[in-house]
């Protein structure tokens, strides 16, 4: 048994659009609710919009922040962590820990909570019953 | 808002007034209670609209600042009650509620707590998480009084493009999580640098620019000395930042000599002494000296202590360049960078002649990172005519012609040109 992790890439879109897009939402809470039936689930996590990202690398031994996010396509994904922080500046501390900001970028992304996707879900006008919700996030 | 004269009725008079001196201050506590800065900033726009209408039918209040506070306070009790995307809602509701079922004001707060809200602000508005043009713009508007039209006349762009690089810098402080708090005691120091780095651009980009709107530019040097002084008054200990105060003020006692009638830049030794301002020039000086006792040396102490020794001196032969050298080489260990040195090499030519300013300058031409950067040729040629080496000078003083873009910049370096016979 191996790990994997699958990376959603998607364009973002005007909010209209992703109203549009939310509609998935009863496919998606079958799907993940099948995954985890077959016990292939290991966790699913949405990520706040791209906007939100900050890149932490170190160069010359300097820890250098920047506003938004890592977009060198020489780089790739290589891996991730989640991490329970109180606040950007303690991810940001967290993130200078690690030894590969200095040949790679680290991008730090907030993860939407599973209440706040319901939420986001039901303001696009589509209908989540409570007791689906577990099957989110 | 700001800068702009007085308008004639008492009321809009009372709330411009208002809108200056207590804006920042009952923004920067509302957003530590209601945990959202742009559900907070809403109030307290909403607050400053009510005020409009109400002082006018009930009179101005006697202490608009806590009338502010209190409208402020029930708009964001009002706007949380239908937002529910703010975090920690239900505890910012009730924490809010309570104050407002409570008499007394939060201005009347003790004045530490005033203090702390003001750098929680300033340290949320410089967070390096948010790119340099968004710190500048929410640092104007949130910290300064400064309306959006105002910034995006100062930065030359569009009114809905500074209006979006606002709301966007705001969304990621709510959506990133950016922490509304002064930063631990370890990471202090460099975040205070970032802060001053974004007071000083801004200052520069009203002093240093000769493009665009004066009056606005004008305002933008005011706004940056007094960001200066409110952080010389929240963080007293530091003396980068009595530095950072120090610089603006001597450089701004010469804001009036530094353009001609014809609006062209006149250079330090050839501007009109009498038009400096000796008041400004004396709070610079008090200000570095307060910064040189507490013995913390840093690059704004440094440049102050150098732009003093040239205010100081009668002219350019009077003038002290053999201790200016030795400022920039201590600015040049604190802080690499060519444009020091080259700057340390000019130093050193007027001190000690300029065979030992040309030694300096070998490296800096050799570097191709500056074989396009007119100031590097203009200082050659200087020397080198300098050292009679009239054929050398005329060559470089071409290329520096060949690199600038400034109409004013040209003709002073084709007279030069033209002088050297």
């Amino acid at each position: 048994m191996s790990q994997y992790m699958l990376l959603v890439y998607q364009e973002a879109v005007e909010p209209a659009e992703q109203a549009e897009r939310e509609k998935v939402t009863p496919t998606l809470l079958e799907l993940h609710a099948s995954l985890r039936e077959a016990g292939l689930l290991v966790g699913v996590q949405r990520l706040r919009s791209v906007e939100s990202a900050t890149s932490v690398r170190a160069r010359d031994g300097q820890t250098e922040i920047t506003d938004g996010p890592f977009a060198v396509t020489k780089e790739v994904l290589a891996g991730y962590y989640i991490l329970d922080c109180a606040d950007l500046d303690e991810a940001l501390k967290q993130a200078a820990r690690l030894p590969m900001t200095g040949w790679g970028t680290v991008e730090v992304r907030p993860v939407v909570s599973a209440d706040e996707w319901v939420e986001l879900v039901r303001q696009a006008g589509v209908d989540v019953p409570d007791e689906a919700v577990k099957d989110l996030a | 808002m700001s800068g702009g004269a007085e308008p004639a009725d008492p009321v809009s008079a009372a709330v411009a007034r208002a809108f200056r001196e207590e804006r920042a201050i009952v923004l920067a506590t509302l957003i530590r209670q209601a945990g959202d800065f742009q559900l907070a900033e809403d109030a307290v726009q909403d607050a400053f609209e009510a005020a409009v209408t109400v002082w006018r039918r009930d009179g101005v209040p006697a202490n608009p600042g806590a009338w502010i506070t209190t409208a402020a306070r029930r708009r964001a009790i009002d706007r949380l009650r239908r937002n529910r995307s703010v975090a920690d809602r239900a505890e910012r509701l009730a924490e809010l509620t309570r104050l407002e079922t409570q008499h007394e004001e939060p201005s009347m707060d003790d004045e530490s707590t005033i203090v702390d809200d003001r750098l929680r602000l300033v340290f949320t508005c410089c967070h390096p998480a948010l790119e340099m043009p968004a710190r500048v713009a929410l640092t104007l508007r949130a910290l300064g009084g400064l309306t959006t039209g105002e910034i995006a006349r100062a930065f030359l762009v569009a009114e809905p493009t500074m209006g979006k690089r606002i709301v966007r810098a705001k969304r990621k402080i709510a959506e990133a999580g950016i922490p509304y708090r002064v930063p631990a005691d370890e990471e202090l120091p460099d975040r205070l640098r970032g802060v001053l780095r974004v007071v000083y651009l801004i200052f520069n980009e009203g002093y240093a620019a000769t493009e665009g709107d004066r009056l606005v530019r004008e305002e933008l040097c005011d706004e940056a000395l007094r960001l200066g002084e409110l952080l010389c008054r929240l963080m007293p200990d530091d003396a980068e930042v009595w530095g950072l105060s120090a610089l603006m003020l001597l450089h701004d006692a010469r804001r009036a000599a530094r353009v001609d009638p014809g609006g062209h830049y006149v250079a330090l030794d050839a501007q009109d002494r009498s038009l400096w301002d000796q008041g400004r020039i004396g709070e610079g000086l008090a200000k570095l000296e307060r910064a040189v006792r507490l013995r913390r040396p840093g690059e704004y102490q440094l440049q102050a202590a150098i732009t003093t020794l040239q205010i100081q001196a009668p002219n350019t032969e009077a003038t002290d360049w053999a201790q200016i050298a030795e400022l920039y080489g201590a600015l040049g260990r604190l802080n690499p960078s060519p444009v020091v040195e080259l700057n340390r090499a000019v130093a050193v030519g007027l001190a000690s002649g300029p065979a030992a300013g040309l030694e300096l300058l070998e490296s800096l031409l050799g570097d191709p990172a500056l074989e396009r950067y007119q100031p590097l040729h203009a200082a050659h040629a200087e020397l080198l005519s300098r050292a009679g080496d009239t054929a050398g000078a005329a060559r470089a003083y071409e290329r520096a012609i060949a690199l600038t873009a400034n109409a004013v910049e040209r003709a002073e370096l084709e007279r030069r040109l033209g002088a050297l016979g």
